[in-house]
């Protein structure tokens, strides 16, 4: 009984085919999509008893009004989407110091020195009835402009793009274009 | 001449598939680790609204979901047609949220819990009146960093 039996090695021919089968369900699995949106702030919630607050200039206020059929007054007139992003962007800029738009104060920035920064405010009020995706639009519009405008700036001072930017360069153009859109408690007229 | 060619009836080598299994793996291993799975089944139909100014949300284990939409046909004689809330895995009302948040917020750690991003996922037929009660619930609770999910607009 001195035969020396060999042990059959395990095939392994079959490996790739199970491999093949866990490789295609993770390939079906899987999902590659990248979520991104509109980032926004919310404001927090004012304090039980607040004290009034200051006034602020007609002027100084770019009021927005969406209603339940979706349609558009900026300032009192009736816009479409596509032109909201201008209007948007010359409110916030004020290029020829027009009376009727916002007064500037001046500021000392960083890297810019002693400039005019806007004191516009930016008030977008919509109805119960508005539909979402008028609202998206809108935002997305009213962010455009903001963005515009600093990528403009970037551009002008730094020769590069916003997002390209330091964190301190950011910093200070944030400042000259703040982010201000504040939003009003919606009014209960179209409900439904 | 014929020196050389000894052998002139050669046949070609066959390819050698050894290495295919390790071909297969270093894909397999590929997917396995980009790969998300999807934490929940949506019972609401959402189709996201599109927009250009977007951002993308970067690390997502900081990120709660608060889907609102219409039921999904099977759900549609319990929950009716109209707009609901989805959290997790199941429908709520406006007055679960700050429950949800604070069940998120208790999941992470303290130091991360001031980066946590809301994100809405509203389908765009909705009307504003359900997201706005969404929005108060989250400034009560001051959830205030959201994110609103869009698609990029293709032009």
């Amino acid at each position: 009984m001195g035969s020396k039996k060999k042990v059959p090695g395990i095939p392994s021919s079959s490996l790739a085919d199970i491999a093949f089968l866990l490789l295609i369900f993770f390939l079906v699995s899987t999902t590659m999509d990248v979520d991104s949106g509109l980032e926004r702030k919310l404001p927090p919630m004012p304090p039980e008893e607040q004290e009034d607050t200051p006034p602020i200039k007609e002027r100084n206020v770019f009021v927005v009004l969406v209603n339940a059929k979706n349609q558009l007054l900026v300032e009192g007139e009736l816009t479409r989407v596509e032109d909201l992003r201008d209007k948007a962007k010359n409110f916030m800029a004020n290029p020829d110091d027009d009376a009727t738009l916002p007064e500037k104060k001046m500021v000392d920035v960083p890297y810019f020195g002693e400039v005019p920064v806007t004191k516009g405010i930016i008030s977008l009020r919509n109805d119960v009835g508005t539909q979402y995706k008028m609202y998206i639009a809108v935002q997305n519009e009213l962010v455009g402009a903001i963005n515009d405008l600093r990528e403009d700036l970037s551009k002008q001072k730094f020769g590069r793009s916003f997002n390209s930017l330091n964190l301190e360069h950011k910093k200070a153009i944030q400042e000259i274009y703040p982010s201000r859109i504040s939003e009003a408690e919606p009014k209960r007229v179209g409900d439904k | 001449m014929s020196k050389f060619r000894k052998d002139d009836s050669k046949e070609l080598p066959e390819v050698s598939t050894a290495s295919l299994p390790d071909i297969v793996f270093m894909l397999l291993f590929f997917f396995m680790s980009t790969t998300t799975m999807r934490e929940v089944t949506l019972n609401v139909k959402i189709a996201l609204p599109q927009a250009t100014e977007l951002s993308k949300l970067e690390k997502k284990s900081l990120v709660s979901y608060i889907y609102v939409g219409t039921p999904q046909p099977q759900f549609q004689k319990m929950f009716g047609t109209e707009p609901r809330i989805q959290l997790n895995d199941q429908f709520a009302e406006v007055s679960d949220i700050p429950d949800f948040i604070t069940s998120e917020r208790q999941a992470h750690n303290e130091a991360e819990v001031p980066q946590m991003i809301t994100s809405l996922k509203v389908d765009e037929y909705t009307k504003m009146g359900i997201v706005t009660d969404i929005k108060q619930e989250l400034r009560k609770i001051s959830a205030l960093h959201i994110n609103y999910s869009s698609r990029k607009r293709v032009k």
